[in-house]
């Protein structure tokens, strides 16, 4: 049975469940994979997912077999490795939770769960749950960042910063890059995603100076990554584990057209972006 | 030197001598002007010459993304590694309160003299007086370094930088953005770090374990790595390497480290010849989410920036099970603030953990497992709103919630200590280089700053104050005086030193994955019990019995590891549980090490707490006399007791006294 809410202790050990897993399992991203079933029973309700799949993956090996890979480091929410695609929805049921700090208890006894990775043309499978996602990181290499070399910077309190513009901009670089909103969005689309990048950093005075540039340059670097284009289907905004807002998309737009001027030399690019 | 256990059965005594081969480099001089004149005597490697020597980073937390972000702008080749798919996900991800800084931006009285005092103090006075000045002098300037690069820190309406207070300090110094300070840190290191990439300063290899160093002509001169994806061993070869691999507190299994945090690239290295220093300082930190059950895989920090509204308190009648709102005020005893009356809750991480653990040894433990104590803030939210609370701590309370279905704003959390950190790692001179040539080490790796305990919010501090603003400097005194026809140009990884690492790590592995097709416990199995031992023998009390006790124990559990480790898979291909088996292969040797550093540690200090020293009132008792000194192990082979070198702690500015937080 499932403890919703309002249980005094963790660790109250009753209330076990037993559940019906489909996972994907495939060794490599050139061979086909398919949906294999496995049943774990004695599941607490106050483990997390991971844990769960641990608890699977022990027995797996115990038998002999491979262990489900999937990708995870932190546990805490923060370092954005974890992923999975849980009955549908990246990151599974809870909203503004990664899959890492998704519990049990938001399951009941004798449910079924399908799991299964992230998926997009930008995210090829490398084995079973565990996608490459490497690509994020060529966008924020074409330009990412504010170029401030070490050892070059003016007394912090020299640039004041408004303190709606620091908390908006937090809010933005709160992303964990775990390609959440890639796997939501029908195209395949990485806007919130650089969307957040292009307000966290435009949103300081310093990062201001290179904004149209680098607006540009990490557009043309997801087009040609083979992401799409938003069509405003707001699927990314609903999974994004960090709440990631859309206005992060439009901030990334009126910054884009302002950086047209920026177009011209480089071959352009494949898609229409706005 | 001496041998200090030439007989492995010999009760430990711990007379090693001061060594010769261990030379610190400390700069003479007031300490004020130590680092200055120390940065203008060392040599310069020339801008158009720089393009020809290689670097090698391994890892991409704060302390090696800042490197090699500082290094590629400098004109050298860099070459990066880490174990997580994209460099942004190191574990310094996870920091949580803040970064210390000596800005004195509150007019408190702030000052870098007080920031280096607080240090020294804090950490039991067993950190070197010289590196810990140097660190709260560049602190400053990290400060402005981050706010450059974009970190969005916490301002006032002012749109100035805001501060919190931490542990340890009487001073407001902390510097935040929310409770995720150590992801923004990291993003901006990670996001200069990319930047180099694009200028082709830097290459980024991913999802790669270093597991040798290789030493050619008695300079480390490159690594061996496994790709964790194919499962290959590929050879990288280099002038210098720099490790900046984060600690070893996964050595007890549960602990707030990431969940691939390991020590095996600075054990590996110690095994080719790099001393380890002060293995047994450990930190235990106070203020976590207390274990569940039998299948949690980690524990999750509540950051210590909590302690500046939360209040600690346990039932003042040992057996009360009342729920925390049917106990009134009268019947509560708030120990920290009755005990240590002027920090209070905010007592260093040592302090305030051994009293937590005292308070449940006393049989005044809360929640079902009697292994927690209360951090209440009915008192904050009545004085301040639970809307400021929220601003201040919100995403902490979110995640407490998450994990225990327990709402903090209504009821008091409930928190236990849990292995947070490790002060020591290899030793290192004050150029941050170990007693291998050309192998430097920075960041939690390394032993430097923090003596027997850190403070919070400095380590933070520490890892990009060697990156940024230590090893670009000190890696270049080392690559001037290389003689340039030996530089990687001339050495290739077809050198033998390559090919013989590279045979016997094939072999290892080979042999793990002969075992592991026969055996029946898996790596968690062992791993969780290897913790175990840890934990009740070398965790927040040691003593000789405990000590010994796991000197027989780790040896045992390690004979039964490569007797029966069940491993699935293959060799050479990707497989999750050889890597777990390989990290575990290390830390069933390192352990041993810690818990022999342990034992002949006689005194308490900081984080090592020895039973058999303590004060009437059980405050740590250092002993001066005989241990004012880092121990630095030297590696002698396999099967040999390792040698014990003293470095001797000198301290010319802060008075040695019995630390007091009353
Ligand atoms: C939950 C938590 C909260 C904390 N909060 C604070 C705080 O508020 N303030 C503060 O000052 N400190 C805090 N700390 C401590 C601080 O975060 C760490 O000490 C610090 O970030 C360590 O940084 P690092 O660069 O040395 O190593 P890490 O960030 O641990 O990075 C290690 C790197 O090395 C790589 N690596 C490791 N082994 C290998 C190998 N064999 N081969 C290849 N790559 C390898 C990893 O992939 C990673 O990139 C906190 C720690 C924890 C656990
Ligand atoms: S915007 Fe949200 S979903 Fe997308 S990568 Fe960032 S945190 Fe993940
Ligand atoms: S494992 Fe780090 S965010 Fe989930």
């Amino acid at each position: 049975m499932s403890n919703m809410n309002g249980h005094e202790h963790n660790g109250n050990g009753n209330g076990e469940m037993t559940l019906f897993l489909k996972i994907w399992r495939q060794k490599c991203c050139s061979e086909k994979g398919k949906m294999c079933e496995y049943t774990v029973k004695g599941i607490s309700p106050d483990i997390s997912f991971l844990e769960m799949l641990d608890i699977l993956n022990q027995d797996l090996i115990k038998r002999g077999e491979e262990p489900v890979v999937f990708d995870h480091d932190c546990r805490e929410g923060i370092c954005g490795a974890c992923s999975l695609v849980i009955n549908g929805i990246p990151h599974g049921p809870e909203v503004l939770t990664t899959t890492c700090q998704l519990h049990m208890r938001k399951f009941k006894d004798g449910d079924t769960i399908v799991i299964e990775p992230f998926r997009a043309k930008a995210f090829p499978v490398i084995r079973d749950l565990m996608v490459d996602r490497v690509a994020l990181d060529e966008i924020i290499t074409s330009g990412g960042y504010i170029s401030a070399n070490t050892g070059a910077a003016p007394e912090a309190n020299s640039i004041p910063v408004r303190q709606e513009n620091a908390e908006l901009s937090m809010d933005a670089a709160a992303c964990v890059g775990c390609g959440a909103c890639v796997a939501a969005c029908n195209n395949a689309s990485a806007m919130l995603f650089v969307g957040a990048k292009v307000s966290h950093l435009g949103l300081l005075p310093q990062g201001e100076i290179e904004g149209r540039e680098r607006v540009y340059n990490m557009v043309k670097k997801m087009d040609e990554l083979g992401f799409g284009n938003c069509t405003n289907e707001a699927e990314c905004e609903a999974v994004c584990p960090k709440g990631i807002k859309l206005s992060n998309i439009a901030r990334l737009n009126r910054q884009f057209a302002l950086s047209s001027f920026l177009k011209k030399d480089d071959g352009g690019l494949k898609q229409e972006w706005n | 030197m001496t041998d200090i256990n030439s007989n492995s059965n010999s009760n430990s005594n711990s007379n090693s001598n001061s060594s010769s081969k261990l030379d610190s480099k400390i700069p003479s001089g007031p300490i004020e002007k130590k680092w200055d004149e120390h940065r203008f005597n060392l040599k310069l490697v020339n801008p158009a010459n720089k393009r020809k020597y290689n670097v090698i980073i391994v890892g991409t937390g704060l302390a090696g993304a800042s490197a090699a972000a500082s290094l590629g702008e400098l004109g050298y080749n860099v070459q990066v590694f880490c174990l997580q798919d994209s460099p942004r996900r190191a574990h310094s991800i996870a920091a949580q309160g803040g970064i210390n800084a000596a800005k004195s931006y509150q007019n408190d009285g702030d000052s870098i003299w007080r920031l280096f005092y607080d240090t020294v103090k804090g950490g039991d006075y067993r950190a070197r007086e010289a590196n810990v000045y140097r660190l709260a002098q560049v602190s400053n300037n990290i400060i402005d370094q981050c706010a450059a690069q974009g970190v969005p820190f916490a301002r006032d309406y002012s749109g100035y930088l805001a501060n919190r207070s931490f542990g340890g300090a009487q001073v407001s110094r902390t510097f935040y953005a929310r409770g995720q300070t150590g992801q923004q840190l990291l993003i901006g290191a990670y996001q200069a770090l990319m930047r180099q990439r694009n200028d082709k300063k830097v290459k980024l290899y991913t999802r790669r374990e270093m597991l040798d160093v290789i030493i050619i002509d008695g300079k480390a001169r490159g690594i061996l790595v496994r790709n964790l994806i194919t499962g290959k061993i590929e050879r990288y070869v280099a002038d210098a390497v720099i490790l900046a691999t984060g600690g070893y507190g996964n050595s007890y299994f549960l602990s707030t480290n990431a969940m691939c945090s390991n020590g095996s690239a600075i054990w590996r290295a110690h095994k080719r010849g790099a001393f380890f220093a002060n293995p047994c300082f450990t930190q235990i930190h106070p203020t976590c989410i207390p274990m569940s059950g039998d299948h949690q895989s980690k524990l999750t920090l509540m950051s210590e920036s909590l302690r500046n509204d939360g209040r600690v308190w346990v039932p003042a009648r040992a057996g009360d099970k009342r729920p925390a709102n049917q106990i009134p005020e009268s019947e509560r005893d708030y120990y920290l603030e009755r005990i240590y009356p002027s920090f209070g809750n905010l007592v260093p991480r040592d302090v305030a953990s051994r009293n937590a653990k005292l308070q449940c040894d006393a049989g005044k433990g809360v929640g079902s497992t009697g292994l927690a104590v209360f951090l209440d803030f009915a008192h904050a939210i009545k004085r301040d709103g639970e809307d400021k609370i929220r601003a201040r701590y919100g995403n902490l309370f979110e995640m407490y919630e998450r994990i225990t279905a327990e709402n903090p704003y209504k009821n008091p959390m409930r928190i236990y200590p849990a292995v947070h950190y490790t002060m020591g790692g290899l030793w290192v001179d004050y150029n941050l280089m170990s007693t291998i040539p050309g192998l430097f080490v920075l960041g939690e790796a390394n032993f430097s700053d923090h003596g027997a305990n850190r403070l919070g919010a400095s380590a933070l501090m520490q890892g990009l104050a060697d990156g940024y603003f230590v090893i670009p400097y000190t890696i270049g005194d080392y690559l001037a005086r290389l003689n340039t026809s030996s530089t990687s140009e001339k050495i290739d990884t077809n050198n033998t030193s390559f090919a013989n690492s590279e045979k016997e790590l094939n072999e290892e592995i080979r042999k793990l994955m002969s075992v592991g097709s026969r055996g029946k416990k898996t790596t968690t199995e062992f791993h969780r019990e290897l913790g175990k031992i840890m934990w009740s023998n070398v965790g927040m009390s040691r003593s000789e019995g405990t000590l010994k006790s796991a000197l027989t124990e780790i040896p045992r559990l390690r004979e039964e590891f490569w007797k029966d480790v069940k491993i699935t898979g293959k060799g050479d291909d990707l497989n999750v549980e050889l890597e777990h088996a390989l990290r575990l292969r290390d830390f069933l040797e390192l352990n041993e090490l810690m818990t022999r550093d342990a034992l002949e540690r006689k005194e308490s200090c900081g984080g090592h707490f020895r039973d058999e020293s303590q004060t009437k009132d059980n405050e740590a008792l250092r002993d001066d006399e005989n241990f004012c000194h880092v121990a630095a192990w030297e590696y002698t082979g396999e099967g040999k007791m390792p040698i014990r070198h003293k470095e001797e702690l000198k301290f010319e500015n802060v008075h040695l006294s019995q630390r007091s937080y009353k």
